[in-house]
Parts: structure tokens; C-alpha cells; sequence
């Protein structure tokens, strides 16, 4: 079984009513679903080896460095925001509940209250200052401070999907059990197309096991809608997915659209969950024009200790001439014989409620997401 | 600023011959400087050594079983 990153599962949890009781007597610091979700991360070890938010020096080494302060790879910041009303009330306290709904999540502790440059975490993070990228536009409304300190969760997040929400622990156990050596990781916010389809079942042809694991999270406008993308899954499984090498299973956190820095991301929490394999798309984690087609597969060739094998992938199309799905890399012919598996495309078919063609997406998975009144984010 | 680096970067010695062939190896190749080759080399390698992985304790992996077999992954 593959090592989690830094070497150990970070476990930061006390379910117990002792813990709970002493958060509600503490001052309190609201968070977003996002926030809550996340602390359930570092909780049970998803973002393995850290222990709560930054503190400023691993902040400012993942913006300058692309890693932690003890030099393990990590590329996106972990922080929580703060206002200065907040930010008084940090400087007098120890512990406080971070809450959600009137739900205590965690017991903060504490370490430090600092302020960053928000252009200066764009700029090396999205590789852009643009407010035009929905990333820099969601960092550009957070407020002015960080915290920074350890984390226990008391209580786990909520969510909208227990039948297939899995901590690492439990991917762990379960690859374990299914006698897998080898699994790749797929990390997708779509609902599936055939081109998804034949990365992951060519991916899977080298390995023991596939976990897909969709992102569920705040995503921008037009993507597919969280249960949308599950019902999709669970009828392609039912028909055209051997049960016995590939399971389905969510991780829940936002989508950052951060691109290479994102994939990078990515590919270490699959690490946590036990994956050996991580595949990377075309313009993996990207939005509109931001990232070139490839940024994202090169960026991993910097991270020589990442302690996961990413799986590069060209674009699958299908090819009349060759009547089947080929990528650029087995297909002689021209690109008139090509029908590329475009998502905005498929989108557009789905929003007039036509199935779009079998080439492109399983019928089965179009009946499904036609049956929603609006499958995509408002 | 000065002092930042500093604490970020050391200096390691290595025989100069070996520092001429790596200036060559390096040539044509996305590795700017000597120093940046030799860290992607040791990073590699010490990636290798990370700490061992506690194990679960049987009777944490037989919760976790139970639960799995109860949302159908296992039978």
C-alpha cells in the first residue's frame, strides 16, 4: 500500500460529548459548508500531513515553493480568512469552535493571525490576477487576515451523500479487502462521457483497481450539478463497469480551477486515499483559457517525490475512419473523420433536452441526467 | 529578504569534476543550475525514505469493514 503523503495519516478527530460541550462554551468563528467540508480533510487525513490551517511560514513556502516548509510537495494554501473584528478576538483566546450552521465542526487552536497579498497568492497560485478566474474572484472576497493553528474535528461535516462518502482509512481498508496493489485515482467534476470512459478503463487495463472519486464542492456556473454527477456514475457502473476492479467513491471540497498547482493537489489527496496512479488530462483542474492544454501534465515532472505516478492522457476522440474511440497519439487519419467528446458541446445538447450521440455518451447516462429538471449549476 | 533565502538554502559541497558533469548533463535540459538538478536527484531519493505508515489496529479495521459492508462495498 502506497505511503500517505509525509509518510503517516494525519487522524485529528474527538468525537467525544466531553469535546463537543467544551466548544459550545468557546467564542465561535462561523464557516462556510466549503470551510467545514475542508476541516473534515484534515480531520481524517484527505490533506495527510497537515494538521490545520497554515501557519505563515508553510503559507508563504507553498506560494514561493510549491511545498511545505519541511519541503514536501504541496501547492495549494490551506488557510482560513479573518476579519479584523475576528481578528481581535483571536488575539485573546487559545481555542475557538469553528462553526457551521450552529454546528461545531472543530476546535481551533490558535498559533498565529497574519495578513498576505492577495495578488501575490493569485499571482502564484493561478498564475493570474485575473478576476475574469473564478479562483481569483472568490480569493479577491476574502478578507484580510489569515489564521493559522491546529485543528481537532468534533464533528464530521454534513453531507448530501453518505452512501458513498469515504474517508482515506476507509479506501484504505477497502483496497486492502479487494486484494488491489495497484489503483489509479480519477478525479472528475463532469458527469461521464465515453472519453472519460476510455481514459479510465485504459488506465484501469494497467492497474488492479480504478477509484473514481467525483469532486463534490461549490463549483462555477454551468458545470454539472453534485447529484447530477453521481446518478451519472451509478448507471454507468451498473452497465459497463466490472465491479470487482473499480468502485465509486466522493471527496468533497471545492473546485479551486487552479489548473497545474491543482493537479498537483489533487494527486496528493488521492495519495492519501491509497491510490499508486493519478490520471491527468487534458487542461486538468483549468477554466477558459487560463492554462495551456498540457500545463497541468508538466508541472508534474518538478515534483520528482510526489510519491504518486501521474498517468498522462491525450484527448480521446472517436475516429469515423477507424469506427472506434483512438486519441492523437494511435489515430493516422485527419481530423475531418474526428468527433471530439466536447463538453461544452454535450452540455449545449443536454440543456435543448437531446440525447446527445452514442458515440459520445452512453444512452444510459444521457436518459439519467435528462431526467433532472436543470442538471448544471445556476 | 536576504536573510529568508538564507534560511531556505544551504550550501552543500561536491567534487568539481562531478559538478562539470552534471553542467554538462544539464545542458539542453529544463534544469537551470547545478544546485536545481542536485535537489531534484535528492528529493527523488528521499522520497524513497519516508517514515513508515502506522498501521490500523484490528479493531479499527474491523469498524471500518463494517461500515463498508453496510454502504456496499464489501461483501
Amino acid at each position: 500500500m502506497v505511503k500517505p503523503h509525509g509518510g503517516r495519516l494525519t487522524e485529528r478527530l474527538d468525537f467525544s460529548d466531553r469535546a463537543r460541550e467544551e466548544a459550545m462554551e468557546m467564542p465561535r468563528l462561523s464557516i462556510t459548508l466549503d470551510e467545514a467540508r475542508d476541516l473534515g480533510n484534515i480531520g481524517h487525513g484527505v490533506f495527510s500531513p497537515l494538521e490545520g490551517y497554515m501557519t505563515r511560514e508553510d503559507f508563504e513556502n507553498v506560494l514561493e515553493e510549491g511545498r511545505l516548509s519541511n519541503d514536501l510537495p504541496w501547492t495549494i494554501p490551506i488557510v482560513k480568512d479573518v476579519d479584523k473584528k475576528d481578528v481581535e478576538m483571536l488575539f485573546q483566546e487559545n481555542e475557538v469552535a469553528l462553526v457551521y450552521s450552529n454546528l461545531p465542526i472543530a476546535i481551533l487552536k490558535v498559533e498565529e493571525i497574519y495578513p498576505y497579498d492577495k495578488k501575490e497568492y493569485a499571482e502564484k497560485v493561478y498564475g493570474t490576477t485575473s478576476i475574469e478566474h473564478p479562483g481569483v474572484a472568490a480569493l479577491m472576497n476574502k478578507k484580510k487576515h489569515l489564521v493559522g493553528g491546529k485543528i481537532t474535528l468534533i464533528n464530521d461535516p454534513p453531507t448530501e451523500f453518505a452512501r458513498y462518502k469515504l474517508w482515506p482509512k476507509e479506501t484504505r481498508v477497502l483496497f486492502k479487502e479487494k486484494g488491489w496493489k495497484t489503483v489509479v485515482g480519477f478525479q472528475t467534476r463532469n458527469a461521464p462521457h465515453v472519453g472519460h470512459e476510455y481514459v479510465q478503463k485504459t488506465a484501469l487495463t494497467f492497474v488492479d483497481g480504478l477509484f473514481i472519486n467525483p469532486l463534490i464542492g461549490r463549483k462555477k456556473r454551468g458545470d454539472f450539478r453534485d447529484e447530477v454527477i453521481i446518478a451519472a456514475y451509478e448507471t454507468l457502473f451498473e452497465h459497463y463497469y466490472p465491479r470487482n476492479v473499480a468502485t465509486l467513491g466522493i471527496l468533497e471540497t471545492e473546485m479551486r480551477y487552479a489548473g497545474p498547482r491543482e493537479a498537483i493537489f489533487h494527486a496528493i489527496m488521492r495519495k492519501n486515499f491509497g491510490c499508486t496512479h493519478f490520471i491527468v488530462g487534458r487542461d486538468h483542474a483549468g477554466v477558459g483559457n487560463f492554462y495551456g492544454p498540457y500545463d497541468a501534465q508538466e508541472i508534474f515532472y518538478e515534483y520528482p517525490d510526489l510519491g504518486i505516478t501521474p498517468l498522462f492522457f491525450r484527448s480521446f476522440f472517436y475516429c469515423k475512419k477507424c469506427g472506434t474511440v483512438v486519441n492523437e497519439k494511435i489515430c493516422p487519419h485527419g481530423e475531418e473523420y474526428h468527433v471530439n467528446f466536447s463538453g461544452t458541446k454535450i452540455r449545449e445538447m443536454l440543456l435543448r433536452g437531446e440525447k446527445p450521440p452514442e458515440i459520445m455518451m452512453r444512452p444510459e447516462v444521457a436518459k439519467v441526467i435528462l431526467s433532472f429538471k436543470n442538471p448544471f449549476v445556476e | 529578504m536576504a536573510d529568508e533565502k538564507e534560511k531556505k538554502y544551504t550550501t552543500v559541497s561536491i567534487p568539481t569534476p562531478l559538478f562539470r558533469k552534471i553542467e554538462e548533463r544539464i545542458k539542453g535540459t529544463g534544469f537551470t543550475s547545478v544546485s536545481s538538478y542536485v535537489t531534484y536527484v535528492l528529493r527523488e531519493i528521499i522520497a524513497e525514505d519516508e517514515e513508515d505508515e502506522e498501521p490500523f489496529s484490528k479493531d479499527d479495521e474491523e469498524r471500518v469493514k463494517e461500515r463498508l459492508r453496510a454502504l456496499g462495498y464489501l461483501d
